[in-house]
Parts: C-alpha cells; structure tokens; sequence
C-alpha cells in the first residue's frame, strides 16, 4: 500500500517539476523545494505566486507557502502519541508528516501497523517526489514558452485538484468561493502575491465565527 | 532577495510546522475552533491560489483558453479521474484552444 501511494504521489512530481521550471525556477532550485520544504500543497503554493509576480512577490511566496504548510502541524500533532518515543529519529519523522504518511498511518488499526505504515509512505512518497520532480524539471526545460502547452492552465488544474477533496460540505465551499473572488478582485490593485494573502482572511472571519457551519464540519481536519 | 534564499526560508518556515506540531502538548487540538481555522485557511489559499492562476495574467484579469481547461477538469475531479490525469486534460484544453486561434 504504501510504495502504491508513493508511486501515485510521485507521478505528480512530475506537474510539479514542469510547471515549477515554467514559473522561472531552475532545476536546482526546484528539486530543493522538493527536498527541503516537501509539502505538494506549499510548494505549487510558492511557484504559483512567483509565476504571478517574479522576484517582487517572493514575501508573498515564502509567507503563501508557510501558510499552506499549517496542516502538517496538525498531522504531527496527531502521529505524535501513535508512533511513540522517537528521540533522535523525531526531527526525520517530522519531515515525513504530510497527507499521504498521515493517512495511511492513522488509517492501520494496530501500533505497529501505524508505525511501518507511516515510516513506509513517507520514504516512499519522499523518493518517488524527488524523483519524478527532477524529471519533470527536465521536461518542463525542454518544452519551452509553457503557454503554448497550456501548462498554466495545468497549474490551475492542479490547484483545483487539491482544493477538490476538501469541498466536503457548505462551510468550505463558502470559503472557496469567497477567497478565489476576493484574490481575482484584488489582482488589478495590489502588488502580487498579497491577493493570496488577504483572501486567507476569508478562513480566518468564517473560520473564527463558524459561520455557513453544520454539525460535521466541526473541527474536521481534512 | 534571491529566489535560492526564498526557496530556503520558505523551506524552513514549512518544517516549523511540523517540527513544533510534535513538540506541542496535544490538547491543542482538541479546540475545535483552531482546526477550523487551519482547514478553512487551506481551502482559501488553495482556491486563491487556483483563481489568480486561471483568471490573472500579471496584474490584470484575463479570460482566456484556461477557463475552458478549468471546467475540463472539474467534470474529471467530479468523476474521480486521477490527478495526474486531470492536470493533463486542463493542459491539453488550453493547448489545443490555442492552437486553433483561441
């Protein structure tokens, strides 16, 4: 199960990689994001305001990513009691807390399960990314203007792709619609990258006051 | 600021998370309002993020090929494709609207 959900992660590595190099990033700095911040969501995050707004917009870039990155505090703070004492292995175990770790380990019924499930899926994914971003990389140098292969319109489709699961009920789709007009609106008016930002408001209002709320979606972390 | 050095912080300020999230006391979780928010704040930024990349070029509002790439997709998402899959279709959409003088 494991090495199938890294093979399947992995394989969007590949978008990343392509679309990451048509945002202006080398194939060195691509692969570190890769590397370094492994997280698919904050790393399409990053490139996505970079392709909008060149070196200016990197503050909005690093602060999109980092806000993006929230969930995998969450996912931490979930696996920490399943996988027990850790000692100098935590600061590994801490890299490897994204979605697909998370899931299947929170998803096995014994402990032990839960540890090999989650140590597996995370190896896996990490080496299944990294390599198929470098191969995207390589693809996305070769193909040129990425317009032309309508490879920002895959950017688009990828953010849809992530955003998709999470439209589980009203309160989220509320917000998905708020936030997207809120960041068009604002794009003739700010400088790049801050329409991102303040849409984010978006979740902290209706987050904060729990409105468009029905009873499941409390405190669903998905 | 370079882009290497913002791809480092950038980095840095993603494992902050997950760092301090085994280093906080669980019961952090357990207010509802704070898991609220941080899964509301993903689904903002990410649909931000997928609106001024289908709709903005630069600084100003373009409608052009990727809105026909977007509607491709959801039909895909809404029928389970996978999404390596769906990114391919919106690619392909804009492409060949392009190429055809769209």
């Amino acid at each position: 199960m494991s090495l199938g959900v890294g093979i399947a992660t992995g394989l969007y590595g590949i978008s990343f990689g392509a679309l990451s190099v048509a945002s202006g990033l080398d194939i060195w700095q691509t692969q570190l994001l890769s590397l370094l911040m492994f997280s698919g969501g904050s790393q399409f995050a990053f490139i996505g305001v970079v392709a909008g707004g060149g070196l200016a917009s990197l503050p909005a870039a690093i602060a999109s990513a980092w806000m993006l990155g929230v969930r995998n505090g969450f996912y931490a703070l979930q696996m920490k009691p399943l996988l027990g004492l850790l000692g100098w292995k935590m600061p590994i175990a801490a890299q490897l807390t994204i979605d697909e770790s998370t899931g299947v380990g929170t998803a096995q019924s014994s402990n032990e399960d839960t540890r090999r499930g989650f140590w597996l899926t995370g190896a896996a994914v990490f080496v299944f990314w990294n390599t198929l971003t470098f191969a995207g990389a390589l693809l996305g140098n070769a193909l040129g203007d990425p317009r032309i292969y309508g490879l920002d319109a895959a950017a688009a489709a990828a953010f849809l792709g992530l955003l998709w699961p999470r439209l589980s009920s009203l309160q989220p789709l509320a917000v998905a619609v708020a936030s997207a007009f809120v960041a068009v609106a604002l794009t003739p008016v700010l400088a790049a990258g801050m329409p991102i930002l303040l849409a984010a408001i978006v979740a902290l209002i209706v987050g904060g006051f729990n409105l468009f709320a029905n009873r499941s979606s409390d405190g669903d972390l998905t | 600021m370079t882009l290497i050095l913002a791809v480092l912080i950038a980095s840095a300020a993603v494992y902050s998370w997950k760092f301090f999230g085994f280093l906080v006391p669980e019961r952090f979780l357990e207010k509802p309002a704070v898991s609220r928010i941080a899964a509301l704040l993903t689904v903002a930024l990410l649909s931000a993020l997928m609106a001024t990349q289908a709709l903005t070029k630069g600084s100003e509002i373009v409608l052009d090929a990727r809105i026909a790439s977007m509607v491709v997709s959801a039909v895909l998402l809404k029928f389970k494709a996978p999404f390596l899959v769906v990114v391919a279709a919106a690619a392909a959409t804009a492409a060949l609207l392009r190429l055809f003088g769209f």
